[in-house]
């Protein structure tokens, strides 16, 4: 495995351009400066994919957690099926799709929708509960209707827990949009397997490194937009006690 | 005790003008399914417009039940509570809530709100105008004693006694007629439980809100009580009688028990030596008449003589012997020192104290400028506890007059 | 181990000599019933020459594919656990735990091991590589915290009864945090036996060769082969979550209501408060 390791090592240091870097399937700078517009219709509709993915998984959990939250006892059997939905593996999951759904982008996006319901449903189920009972108690007392109570206390106290799902739920996403290809789909998945170089067909180095580079860019950001709205669209979150 | 009427609203109270309301149980019952016994039994009892009632007993007794049954968070099984003559079951559970304060032991303010939103809450649900609302939290924030910038705030930020205050001020924010407390000083450490103790007696003198207030401390009871409802497990009332009514005359065992073995003296709290019939005492000054001296002393109650100076303020006592051996006149210095002074305005169970600490059975009582207006023993003390209730006052006004 | 394609023609052809006799060729009908059929019982490949499928092939991809995982699972276990469980112990490295957490839910495994293909190249080694750098942070972090949630008054305790820290560990830190270090094995196991799928890619066969090499085994068998996935992967979920509740101390009660207080929200400890619920 070392030798493996050296040999690969000063393979990538010697080749750094022009057409023997391709063909020495290297890490080429060149080539990437020369086909960087290649990447940004794949990223497109990558980021196309996963949020179109969180925000109908979001949709569909945050309606099951609003029945589960009234109808207690439902909560198990909706974490039952969605738990079976997430364990599937998503290529087992694209494959079993294709003939209902045919090749693309509906096959990977009804997966991938799917893949996101227990985390949301979870975390947003988990929010709504860790309101503290003598806050719930104080406006019942007070004469909140429900209603009230969940759109101006419960909802707004649960948001940490459903932001935090939401942040999850959206790095997952970006990485098994990688795999959308195999239903058909697009994506940065596509590009990554479509390019190869060298002998042997395997994938092209420079290319993986840009294409799986913008997938954890695109993750890393997401995931900063979420950690930012949580920081300031909770104010009180931020107080302390003096 | 002070008779019951509709309280009028004292001077500068509050912008509404709500009256307090009469509250009354009529045979109210709470039962669970499935449970053999109620939680509530036919729990029939009236609160006065304007006076606290405290629910008070051991763990179980459903005076907790009882109460959240007047705002309807529990429902009432059998029998009817009647807020101002009309029955709490003919109104909306959320409407009815809104014309209610509530405040309980965990506060349970709203994180997420701040301090000036949480108390603007039932005030928002009912649709007052903002200039209104504003004003209205600027004057409960002063009213409990904070700084109005408080209103800015949000509940982490306060400290535990603060925070409980404007859970009060929440509470009484769209100046309903009654007020329930469950427990509201419970979760503060006993320092500041007593300080916002009397300072919500000194609100109360200002408000005169009908209160249901529930407590399983007898002490905060007594304190805090115009009446008090003991429950026994089971729902049961035992007795409903204002405090100094249930010292003197425990109904049965079981209050006698829970008042405590010491109701006598929890009776002292309830009154200052103002407030009973003192000791004569042959007063003397140096150079009197010693022959005068001694024919007062053999009306007064006392047997010894009380040495005061030209403005009658106590300089010590003269001894029986020292009397009699007295020539003509009394002498210059008097024979042991009066100390302790007692006040008029000291609760008898101080006195009480103080008498015991200094080993003396007897002190001259003087006034606020110092002069001797009697002489307070053990047996005074010990008289006054067998003088019937109606000559003793409230607990309001206790805490009241001290300001 | 890095052999080529058709590993199993080979033994077959000199099996049947030159007629294949495994059955009839491919069927047009892309349907799950074909699916299953192709699983119960051998046939030819639709390039011709080659018996494929049957519950023999099954059985045996599956058995590539578990054992791949398991021996991921084994390098990541003996990574993350110890190193967690030290750490947990000390108190130190939260930051770790969570940026190992973050970083590794945004990793696509698709970009890893083509990563480490692309780079370091074909062959077993480099799979499981991949595949244990998957499964590392679900159990580092899980770890982490399940030894953290320990109360600090019964670590003091054993200390005062004169256990070493070593043993504090074992024996009472280790047991308590069990329930969570379970939960964070399951996340793995389900991510790594997921993410087997497309190691052939490296060379490394399993139960997605079938699904990469269509031009062998059809549409057919790629469904089938997804139904196989889909159902190990479920029964993996459910062996080790039977597992753990059969490992964790009777005594273990899980910590009552929450607080309003929170303080690490990860995404795997959300897998057990249903799990010991």
């Amino acid at each position: 495995m070392i030798d493996v390791l050296l040999a690969q090592g000063s393979g990538f240091f010697q080749k750094r351009t022009g057409a023997g870097c391709v063909a020495e399937n290297g890490f080429c700078p060149s080539w990437i400066a020369d086909n960087i517009n290649k990447y940004w219709t794949p990223l497109g509709q990558h980021v196309f994919l996963t949020v179109t993915a969180v925000a109908i998984g979001f949709s569909i959990a945050f309606v099951l957690s609003l029945i589960a939250h009234r109808q207690r006892w439902l909560t198990g059997p909706i974490t039952g099926v969605t738990g079976a939905l997430y364990t599937v593996p998503s290529v087992a999951a694209f494959f079993l799709l294709i003939p209902v759904s045919g090749r693309g982008n509906l096959t990977a996006e009804i997966a991938l929708v799917s893949y996101t319901l227990l985390i949301l449903f979870r975390n947003i189920t988990a929010g709504l509960r860790n309101v503290p009972e003598d806050v719930i108690d104080a406006a019942r007392g007070m004469g909140l209707t429900p209603n009230q109570i969940l759109r101006r206390i419960e909802l707004p106290l649960a948001m940490p827990e459903i932001l935090a799902g939401l942040r999850i739920a959206f790095t997952t996403t970006v990485g098994l949009a990688t795999l959308a290809f195999f239903a058909g789909g697009s994506g940065l998945g596509e590009q990554i397997y479509s390019e190869k170089a060298g002998t042997g067909g395997i994938f092209f180095k420079s290319n993986v490194v840009v294409a799986g580079g913008l997938a954890v860019l695109l993750a890393a950001v997401g995931d900063l937009v979420f950690l930012s709205i949580q920081r300031f669209a909770l104010p009180w979150r931020r107080a302390t006690a003096t | 005790m002070t008779p019951s009427h509709t309280a009028q609203p004292e001077g500068q109270s509050s912008s509404a003008d709500s009256t307090a309301a009469e509250l009354e149980f009529r045979e109210a019952t709470k039962r669970y399914p499935g449970a053999d016994t109620a939680a509530v039994d036919h729990l029939s009892l009236t609160v006065p417009a304007g006076e606290i009632c405290v629910l008070v007993g051991p763990s179980g007794c459903g005076k907790t039940t009882a109460m959240r049954m007047v705002n309807r968070l529990i429902d009432i099984t059998e029998g009817d509570i009647l807020l101002g003559g009309a029955s709490v079951k003919n109104q909306e559970p959320a409407e009815l809530r809104r014309s209610i304060g509530y405040a309980i032991q965990q506060i349970g303010l709203f994180p997420h709100h701040t301090i000036g939103d949480n108390i603007a809450a039932v005030p928002r649900l009912l649709g007052w105008d903002k200039d209104r609302i504003h004003a209205r939290v600027d004057e409960l924030i002063q009213l409990i004693s904070l700084d109005t910038d408080v209103r800015d705030r949000y509940p982490a930020q306060l400290s535990g006694g603060q925070r409980q205050r404007v859970g009060v001020a929440r509470a009484l924010a769209a100046d309903p007629p009654v007020l329930l407390m469950d427990e509201p000083f419970g979760a503060i450490d006993p320092i500041n439980r007593e300080r916002l103790q009397n300072e919500f007696l000194r609100l109360q003198r200002e408000i005169r809100k009908t209160i249901v207030f529930v407590t399983h401390d007898i002490d905060e009871a007594i304190k805090m009580g115009d009446r008090i409802a003991v429950l026994k497990t089971g729902g049961h009332l035992a007795q409903y009688a204002p405090p100094a009514e249930l010292l003197m005359s425990p109904a049965d065992d079981f209050v006698e028990q829970f008042v405590g073995a010491d109701r006598a003296l929890k009776r002292l709290a309830l009154q200052r030596v103002r407030d009973i019939d003192l000791w004569t005492a042959a007063l003397a000054r140096p150079g009197d008449l010693a022959e005068g001296i001694r024919r007062k002393v053999a009306d007064a109650d006392l047997h010894l003589a009380l040495m005061v100076d030209a403005d009658g303020r106590p300089q010590g006592w003269v001894s029986e012997r020292d009397l009699a051996a007295a020539g003509e006149r009394i002498p210059e210095k008097p024979s042991s020192s009066a100390l302790p002074f007692i006040d008029l305005d000291d609760v008898l169970r101080d006195a009480l104290g103080r008498l015991l600490d200094s080993e003396m059975r007897y002190a001259p009582v003087v006034d606020g400028a110092g002069r001797v207006t009697g002489v307070l023993s053990i047996d005074v003390i010990s008289h006054a506890l067998h003088v019937p209730p109606e000559e003793t006052r409230s607990s309001t006004e206790l805490v009241a007059d001290a300001e | 181990m890095a052999a080529g394609h058709g590993h199993m023609s080979a033994l077959l052809l000199a099996q049947a000599g030159g007629a294949l006799g495994c059955g009839p060729g491919p069927q047009h009908a892309s349907t799950f019933s074909d699916a299953f059929q192709l699983i119960a019982s051998e046939r030819e490949s639709i390039s011709g020459g080659v018996c494929i499928g049957g519950l023999s092939e099954f059985g045996d991809l599956a058995l590539r594919h578990l054992g791949v995982s398991l021996l991921a699972m084994a390098v990541a276990a003996a990574i993350a656990l110890p190193t967690a469980l030290w750490l947990g112990h000390i108190g130190r490295g939260e930051f770790l735990a969570v940026t190992v957490s973050n970083v590794g839910r945004a990793v696509p495994s698709l970009a890893l091991l083509a990563f480490f293909v692309a780079f370091l190249g074909l062959g077993l080694p480099n799979v499981v590589a991949v595949l244990a750098l998957l499964a590392i942070p679900p159990i580092l972090t899980n770890t982490y915290v399940g030894v953290r949630q320990v109360s600090s008054e019964t670590v003091d305790a054993a200390r005062g009864q004169g256990y070493t820290e070593t043993q504090i560990v074992r024996r009472v830190e280790f047991p308590l945090a069990l329930p969570l270090i379970f939960a964070g094995l399951r996340t793995s196991a389900v991510a790594v036996v997921a993410t087997a799928t497309i190691t052939p890619l490296a060379n490394v066969q399993s139960l997605g060769t079938p699904i990469l090499e269509p031009q062998t085994y059809g549409f057919s068998g790629q469904i089938a082969a997804a139904i196989v996935v889909a159902a190990i992967t479920l029964a993996t979920d459910g062996g080790i979550s039977a597992l753990g509740r059969a490992l964790t101390p009777k005594g273990l009660k899980v910590m009552a209501r929450p607080t309003a207080q929170r303080r690490l929200t990860l995404p795997f400890i959300h897998r057990t408060r249903t799990e010991t619920t």
